[in-house]
């Protein structure tokens, strides 16, 4: 069933307010989940259920959060995404912004790639294809 | 020491929803821990009475193959004080399982009147825990647990049954 991004953000906004425990005028577009939000490893394991039965849709594991890129030495250098790295991280990715990262590949700002839009992207790319 | 904070099951429906007991005692350390002078069920062990009802159904469901440990509390909220001589009843419900982990929600309801709410999350830790390292032996469902439900699916009454008309003596 197509969903407006305006829906889906008002769902994914729900979602965190209910999974976070945070006011929904917090949870703006641009908050990282980490960073603004306080957003917890097993957060986003509870983040992945809740979407998975709000919008019917299966979230394999390591699609909306990848967890091997850091683990791989031919991606990571000195503290940095090699620009292998990157393109991997971005072809596994395709729902999030890269523009922070293509100019301070600093694997330490990797949680910043996981935005409110960033899970909006996600889910839209799941349910309107 | 014996950790137990449900006494047994009313019903098991594998996979689906758990219903087990717990009565309140004067003779329980923990109620006279909270507020000296004023015994009280404190109200993170009724969130354990819970966490330990819907666990068992969680790793009921996977025939206790993962160790299942609670790993977040979505939500708890109690309405109202138990005291000694209530009796607690915790309603877990299974409202979604996978290799990751699990969610519930459940309802907590003391001497048959509803008084709680307990949502909580739990993650099958094996699988989990990023390049951490855990026993081989399955830590979370002891023998000791598992007597609890296996209790219950013996037939061994621990849950109360309807009163008997006394016989007469004579």
């Amino acid at each position: 069933m197509p969903m407006s991004r305006e829906d889906i953000f008002r769902s994914v906004q729900e979602t965190l307010v209910d999974a976070l425990g945070v006011d929904d005028d917090e949870v703006s577009a641009e908050a990282t989940l980490k960073g603004d939000l306080g957003a917890e490893s097993i957060d986003f394991l509870d983040i992945v259920f809740r979407l998975e039965k709000s919008f019917s849709i299966k979230i394999p594991r390591g699609e909306l959060f990848p967890d091997d890129v850091l683990s791989n030495p031919e991606y990571v250098e000195n503290g940095k995404l090699t620009p292998t790295g990157l393109e991997s991280l971005k072809a596994a990715m395709p729902f999030a912004d890269f523009t922070k990262m293509e100019q301070d590949p600093d694997i330490s700002k990797m949680p910043d790639l996981f935005t409110v839009d960033t899970l909006v992207r996600y889910v839209d790319s799941k349910i309107n294809t | 020491m014996r950790w137990f904070w449900i006494d047994g099951f009313e019903a098991f429906e594998s996979g689906r929803r758990a219903v087990a007991f717990k009565n309140v005692s004067q003779s329980e350390e923990h109620v006279h821990d909270l507020f000296p002078g004023f015994p009280v069920m404190p109200p993170v062990l009724m969130i354990e009475g819970m966490a330990q009802t819907a666990g068992i159904l969680v790793g009921e469901a996977r025939e206790f193959r993962e160790k299942v440990i609670l790993a977040k509390i979505r939500l708890a909220r109690f309405d109202r004080r138990v005291v000694p001589g209530d009796r607690l009843r915790y309603v877990a419900e299974m409202e979604i399982i996978n290799d990751e982990g699990a969610a519930t929600t459940g309802e907590v309801f003391c001497n048959d009147q509803l008084m709680g709410r307990v949502d909580l999350f739990f993650s099958h830790v094996d699988k989990n825990m990023s390049g951490l390292k855990f026993p081989e032996e399955n830590f979370v469902f002891t023998k000791q647990f598992m007597s609890l439900l296996a209790s219950f699916r013996s037939g061994f009454k621990t849950a109360p049954q309807a009163p008997q008309k006394a016989e007469s003596l004579s």
